[in-house]
């Protein structure tokens, strides 16, 4: 039954597209900063999912951890390069807008420079070639893998965010910065903290990006940051739930329209964020905002 | 009123000339069309404040609309060109309730709007139209010294759709909707109006820049036409020349594009992580772009 995988693999493939777009989210929720680089900092993940197994053997579920203290860093050291001097400015949103591009035009370059134009992937089948069985369809297991580590991060995430006490501080940065200052949250270290945050989830996303597309490229970034973006806008920028659904919607629009109609499957999302749009301009589960 | 008449006439003028000095007219045809698309970016951005990241949409409209006037309708070049900036407008027109969104989302959607075009026209299915993803062919219009002094003629058009924005009084409404939307709503601007209008001239600019384009190069595919790169150039090009002026745009893009071509299409890595630096050092310390350099010591009533 043809539908029924188109389902099942659009969910979990929904599931990843959460995971890619939660960091994102996170960062644009916080600090009302678009990160365009954020593809590239998922492309730079598989990468080094791929060269620590080439040359090191090392399974990607421990690069899958690896990778997240230097990303925490990382993104921590940015915040306060980059992005503190843009929170100041006049149009915060369309400056960063501006200015991650250009980071995303130097990651792809450094990449290009460094591993070349080609495809890189994990040749053998790291997690055992047979697939599983869900409702009788067989799925690759990968997926249902990298569908699992987006469920546990939106579950550490929201235990993150609603049980800890500088969860509550991003909260708090979240809704009103000023009001967050008021009671003496510092709002300069929870940013570069959940800079640190995105930068993570976005390398996490990029060792399982390899198994659900199968490679990556420096050129990959750029779609993925275009996919990203969608998946947050349809589900609702600042809500991680919000991502996760935009994710499915966005996994399942794709998956039916690649199974019954192929040469529409590039344009089925796009139009379909299209719609939400005009009808939900703040996404799926946004909360409607009075403008003029 | 003489400095704005020198604005808008010097540079097709500078542009016109320059083709005896140069040989290489593609190159100053597409620095020309650039320039036109730096401008359409300024009048949107710079007077509104929106940024359309699918800003390449138009331009692909424009280009495939002079194509399929040719295909189709069999008209000459230059009102085949027309048509091409109607298809612009026409998108425009389609797409203006995306303007209801606010800066982030209004920039995404754009972007999804030309991704949705792009992949409606490269559909292999409508092939029949389209000619899907095999490109098509107006050499049957070919004549790269008219296209070039089209090019010329927009130029000056785009200069003057800026000059006329920034002196009228539709241009002062806008710079109040851009700096406070609520208290220009309550002044009786016409918010929406306003911006759906300065959306429209900004989508016309593009789709004829993009129906020059599609004359001149006679031969082109969906990808060219709708490369989201297209978008960004005019994005960056009118931004480090410094949006909300008319010599702005025009600087930018000689200054940026020239690099360019000038050492970027032999090493284009190493030119995209100049460019990417370059982006960045703007961004943290030129955010008015070059001519605010000028125009920092003297108080300016904005």
């Amino acid at each position: 039954m043809l539908w029924l995988f188109a389902l099942i693999a659009g969910v979990l493939f929904g599931l990843f597209y959460g995971l890619a777009a939660l960091g994102l989210n996170l960062i644009f929720g916080v600090m009302r900063l678009v990160d365009l680089a954020h593809g590239d900092l998922i492309m730079l993940g598989g990468f080094a999912a791929v060269l620590l197994f080439d040359h090191f053997r090392v399974n990607p579920l421990v690069t899958l951890l690896l990778v997240i203290p230097p990303s925490l860093a990382v993104g921590y050291a940015t915040y306060y390069l980059l992005g503190k001097r843009l929170r100041g400015s006049d149009d915060p949103e369309m400056m960063s807008l501006v200015m991650f591009f250009g980071v995303s035009q130097v990651i792809e370059a450094i990449a290009v420079i460094a591993f070349g134009n080609n495809e890189a992937a994990i040749g053998s089948p790291v997690f055992g070639s047979r697939p599983i069985s869900i409702a009788g369809q067989g799925v690759p297991t990968a997926w249902i893998i990298s569908a699992g580590v987006g469920l546990a991060a939106l579950g550490l995430l929201y235990g993150y965010l609603y049980h800890t006490g500088l969860g509550r501080a991003t909260r708090a940065v979240m809704s009103n910065l000023d009001e967050a200052r008021a009671v003496g949250v510092d709002p300069d270290r929870i940013s570069a903290l959940t800079f640190g945050l995105g930068v993570a989830l976005a390398a996490v996303a990029g060792v399982l990006s390899i198994f659900m597309i199968g490679g990556t490229s420096p050129s990959e970034g750029v779609g993925l940051t275009v996919t990203a973006f969608a998946v947050i806008v349809i589900g609702a920028l600042g809500s991680p739930l919000g991502t996760f659904a935009g994710g499915i919607v966005f996994g399942l629009a794709l998956m039916f329209t690649q199974t019954y109609a192929p040469g529409w499957s590039g344009f089925a999302p796009f139009a379909i964020l299209l719609l939400i749009m005009l009808v939900r301009p703040t996404g799926l589960l946004g909360r409607t905002v009075r403008s003029v | 009123m003489v400095s704005d008449g020198l604005l808008v006439l010097v540079p097709p003028i500078g542009f016109f000339i320059a083709q005896f000095f140069y040989n290489n007219q593609l190159l100053l045809l597409t620095m020309m069309l650039y320039v036109v698309l730096a401008q359409g970016i300024n009048i949107i951005f710079g007077f509104t404040g929106y940024l359309p990241f699918g800003y390449v949409g138009f331009f692909g409209a424009g280009a495939y609309g002079t194509a399929l006037s040719v295909i189709f309708l069999h008209v000459p070049a230059a009102l085949a060109v027309l048509l091409g900036g109607v298809a612009g407008v026409l998108l425009g027109a389609l797409l203006s309730p995306l303007l209801r969104l606010s800066g982030a989302y209004f920039a995404i959607a754009s972007l999804a709007a030309a991704e949705a075009l792009y992949y409606l026209i490269s559909n292999p299915q409508v092939s029949a139209v389209t000619n899907g993803p095999y490109g098509v062919n107006l050499s049957s219009v070919y004549n790269s010294g008219a296209a070039y002094i089209a090019a010329v003629a927009l130029v000056g058009l785009a200069g003057l759709c800026v000059v006329w924005v920034r002196r009228s009084h539709f241009g002062m409404s806008l710079r109040a909707i851009r700096a406070d939307p609520l208290s220009a709503r309550m002044a009786g601007v016409q918010v929406v109006r306003a911006r759906t209008y300065a959306w429209l001239i900004s989508s016309t600019l593009a789709g004829l820049a993009g129906a020059i384009y599609g004359w001149a190069v006679s031969v082109f595919y969906p990808e060219a036409v709708f490369d989201l790169s297209i978008s960004v150039f005019a994005i960056v090009f009118a931004l480090f020349g410094g949006v909300g002026t008319v010599l702005g745009p025009l600087l930018g893009t000689i200054v940026l594009f020239g690099v360019y071509n000038a050492i970027g299409i032999s090493q284009p890595q190493y030119f995209q992580l100049i460019y990417g630096v370059l982006i960045v050092l703007i961004v943290l310390f030129l955010p008015n772009g070059l001519l605010s350099i000028r125009l920092r010591g003297r108080s300016r009533v904005k």
